[in-house]
């Protein structure tokens, strides 16, 4: 016990006495938190639309204006023709080209049935897909919308159409389309209609940084963990002063320890400063209890610090550990929830997520944070950290020698 | 010249030597290729959902049973009632519930209305946008089927194409984003330890006292770090090519053109790393910890820059690889031609020249 005292003497010395470390390890992240919350932001709001509009009729103008009223849409610029527009999505000018075709009211005025043609720069794929997926609601409103005006005030759209089209055409289809409709026809009467009301929980503004503020914390405090633990020891390796400690009868698991302690205390400083920015800039306040974070802080420190050693013990460089943990950080990063969803990942991909012990973190601090799950709901996760965590560290233990 | 012939000779055998880090180099990113591109998608498929109905009659089974069939959804069970809802939300087991109100279709055919609620777990605002839109599509498809005995008019069609990308796979957007993030990233950390690595060992001292030219040492710290983005890069072309199905559309010599530009960008910003730094750990924290977000975020990959403050607009303007992955994805993806990536080009050799000035003025011949 008093081994790992003096240790730990000789570690916080070594790590407070060098001031450019101290900047990298918490200065660093901090000022990051602060940034880059700003720069993860998905809510799409900026998609930018280049629109052929081919009818020029007042539905045309009301749909495109529908459009860009929804605030999702920037309106880039008009196209002559579809190729035009098309050259504008590959030159990158535009991300949606929406044509409207030629008597696009006219037709749907008198074939009930029109097709509107939309073109999605696929390469973003979440872009794209939310673009479409709000693209698409936008035409549903409009659409009850036009049909709405036009039961309600059947003898209106006679004077409506462009002056192109004999005013005769739309009466003439209007009682086919509301046979019992006589008087006062309101769209309840036209058909039966289920309304969906949604609602959101825990994120009721759609705040996307609540979302990922808990995530860029927990990718900063695994760089600084896995690797710097890594790190400390390797460069004790290759300055030569391991083998002074070799010779003495420290144990090898206190020598461990007294390694892991300094970082576990500075991933806890680090975590802890991070929460007080998220709080302070972004206004994230943990829903759940500040326990159940800090519990599972320190069982994924403990995991995380195990696969730094388990790294160490494998590199004989410091050039050596370094290139092993980033290959590890930023697969980690990628592939644990923090920008795409782990639940669209195939089955496959999803084991091998769940290997990973950031993965569990991020899904904890998530539903920590943001939906104030307890002990109980995270219990799985937490779980599953704990044992990668012993499997690391045993396989670390194991394979550390103190004679080469 | 045969001085600098000898010394990259000197540089290569360090390099080589070291096997662990050659395979990490190589194996990062042949396993990125591989994850990323067969496991990431955006698609939002399976979506476990829970069904609370308290009608239980003809209509709103039917709505189940549509619900059930998509492939977006994946019903997980059905509550007794919406206390539970709570719990099975914290617990992340769902993602969405459905509440089917009592006398759900008594109202519909009576009243010709009837509201069902729909709660989405927003802690993610995307998916929970997405789930959300996919469920009304699936509800207004109902709604025009109810709707066709009273014959719906003015149906307007839209006939959506997604462009380049059909299956809205993740590999067309991930691959020139790993190939930005592994040559940036590669050549930054390599060319950081490189000098100062010789200055912590004190050999530094050695080289400072021959008659070599300070350029020569810097020429011959980088070659090495170029060959293996080089050989990288075609590593990453031919995976995708083959596994990915991503070919390169355009000109190959203009992508390997470009891509060369690129590194000699990276290796001057591992260059001045190196330079500036006191201890190989500074200067791999300093490429690490200061590198790696902000290339994943501020490259356009992974985050739409177009929506960030305009002051990181304007900071991400000075992150190359925002540079090289616009012309990754209009050679690679796209098959476009010089004429459309001359502009980024320009940066990038503008970047480079600078860099590299900047690293030569500050490379020190004395030690302290």
């Amino acid at each position: 016990m008093r081994t790992l005292i003096f240790l730990l003497e000789k570690e916080f010395r070594q790590i407070l006495r060098n001031r450019q470390t101290l900047r990298t390890l918490l200065i660093a992240p901090v000022i990051q938190l602060i940034i880059l919350p700003l720069a993860a932001d998905y809510s799409v709001k900026n998609i930018s639309l280049a629109v052929v509009d081919n009818d020029h009729s007042p539905f045309s103008q009301k749909l495109i204006n529908k459009i860009t009223a929804s605030g999702h849409f920037r309106l880039t610029g008009y196209a002559a023709s579809y190729p035009e527009a098309l050259q504008m999505v590959e030159e990158d000018q535009a991300d949606i080209a929406l044509q409207i075709p030629s008597h696009f009211e006219r037709d749907l005025v008198r074939e009930n049935n029109k097709q509107l043609y939309i073109a999605i720069n696929a390469i973003e794929g979440t872009k794209a897909n939310l673009g479409g997926a709000y693209l698409a609601s936008i035409i549903r409103d409009y659409n009850t919308d036009i049909r709405l005006r036009w039961q309600s005030t059947p003898t209106q759209p006679s004077t409506q159409p462009t002056p192109t089209q004999p005013s005769t055409q739309p009466t003439a289809t209007q009682p086919s389309t509301q046979p019992a409709a006589g008087t006062q026809p309101s769209p309840a009467d036209a058909a039966p209609q289920v309304e969906a009301v949604s609602t959101n929980w825990y994120n009721p503004l759609l705040n996307f940084k609540l979302y990922m503020v808990p995530a860029i914390l927990v990718v900063l405090v695994t760089a600084m963990a896995a690797m710097q633990s890594a790190f400390n020891i390797v460069q004790e390796k290759e300055s030569g002063t391991i083998e002074q400690i070799n010779v003495t009868p420290i144990k090898k698991h206190i020598f461990i320890l007294g390694k892991m302690i300094p970082f576990l205390v500075l991933g806890i400083i680090l975590f802890t400063l991070g929460l007080l920015v998220g709080w302070i800039f972004y206004g994230v306040v943990p829903a759940g209890n500040l326990w159940v974070l800090y519990a599972s802080l320190i069982v994924y420190l403990f995991a995380m610090l195990g696969l730094g050693l388990l790294l160490a013990t494998y590199s004989a460089t410091q050039q050596q550990s370094m290139s092993l943990a980033f290959f590890f950080i930023n697969i980690f990063n990628i592939m644990s929830g923090v920008f795409t969803a782990v639940d669209s990942m195939p089955g496959w991909a999803q084991a091998i997520v769940s290997t990973f012990p950031p993965s569990h973190f991020i899904k904890i601090m998530r539903m920590v944070v943001l939906k104030g799950s307890g002990f109980s709901d995270i219990a799985w996760p937490l779980t599953a950290m704990a044992l990668i965590g012993l499997f690391l560290n045993t396989w670390a233990v194991l394979n550390y020698r103190k004679t080469s | 010249m045969r001085q600098l012939l000898t010394f990259i000779r000197k540089e290569f055998l360090h390099v080589f030597r070291d096997r662990k880090t050659l395979l990490m180099l190589f194996g990062l990113p042949i396993a990125q290729i591989v994850l990323f591109g067969f496991a990431l998608s955006n698609e939002i498929k399976n979506s476990r959902i829970a069904v609370v109905d308290y009608s239980k009659d003809a209509t709103t089974t039917r709505l189940i049973s549509r619900i059930a069939a998509s492939s977006y959804f994946d019903i997980q069970r059905s509550l007794a009632g919406a206390g539970q809802l709570q719990a099975a939300f914290k617990k992340g087991d769902i993602k969405m519930a459905v509440i089917f109100p009592a006398s759900f279709g008594d109202n519909l055919q009576h009243t010709g209305k009837a509201t069902m609620q729909v709660i989405a777990d927003a802690s993610d605002p995307n998916q929970a946008t997405t789930i959300t839109n996919y469920l009304s599509q699936i509800v207004t498809d109902y709604n025009t089927e109810l709707a066709k005995d009273a014959g719906q008019p003015m149906q307007i069609n839209p006939e959506t194409q997604m462009l380049y990308n059909p299956e809205l796979r993740g590999a067309p957007n991930f691959v020139p984003g790993v190939m930005a993030l592994v040559l940036m990233l590669v050549c930054t950390m390599m060319t950081s330890v490189a000098i100062v690595k010789e200055k912590e060992l004190g050999t530094m001292e050695i080289l400072l006292v021959s008659p070599f030219k300070p350029v020569y040492i810097i020429i011959s710290k980088l070659a090495p770090n170029l060959l293996i983005s080089v050989l990288n890069l075609i590593v990453i072309l031919v995976l995708s090519w083959l596994f990915l199905d991503l070919p390169v559309k355009g000109s190959l010599l203009l992508l390997i053109t470009c891509s060369i530009l690129f590194i000699l960008t990276s290796l001057s910003i591992g260059l001045l790393l190196s330079i500036n730094a006191q201890t190989q750990q500074a200067a791999m924290m300093g490429s690490l910890m200061g590198m790696l977000l902000p290339t994943m975020l501020l490259t356009g990959f992974l985050f739409p820059i177009e929506n960030m403050p305009l002051a990181l607009q304007i900071l991400s303007n000075l992150v190359p690889s925002r540079w090289y992955f616009i012309i990754v994805k209009r050679v690679m993806l796209k098959g476009l031609g010089i004429t459309a990536v001359w502009r980024e080009m320009l940066i990038l050799t503008g970047m480079c020249l600078l860099l590299f000035t900047i690293s030569l003025r500050k490379f020190k011949i004395r030690l302290q």
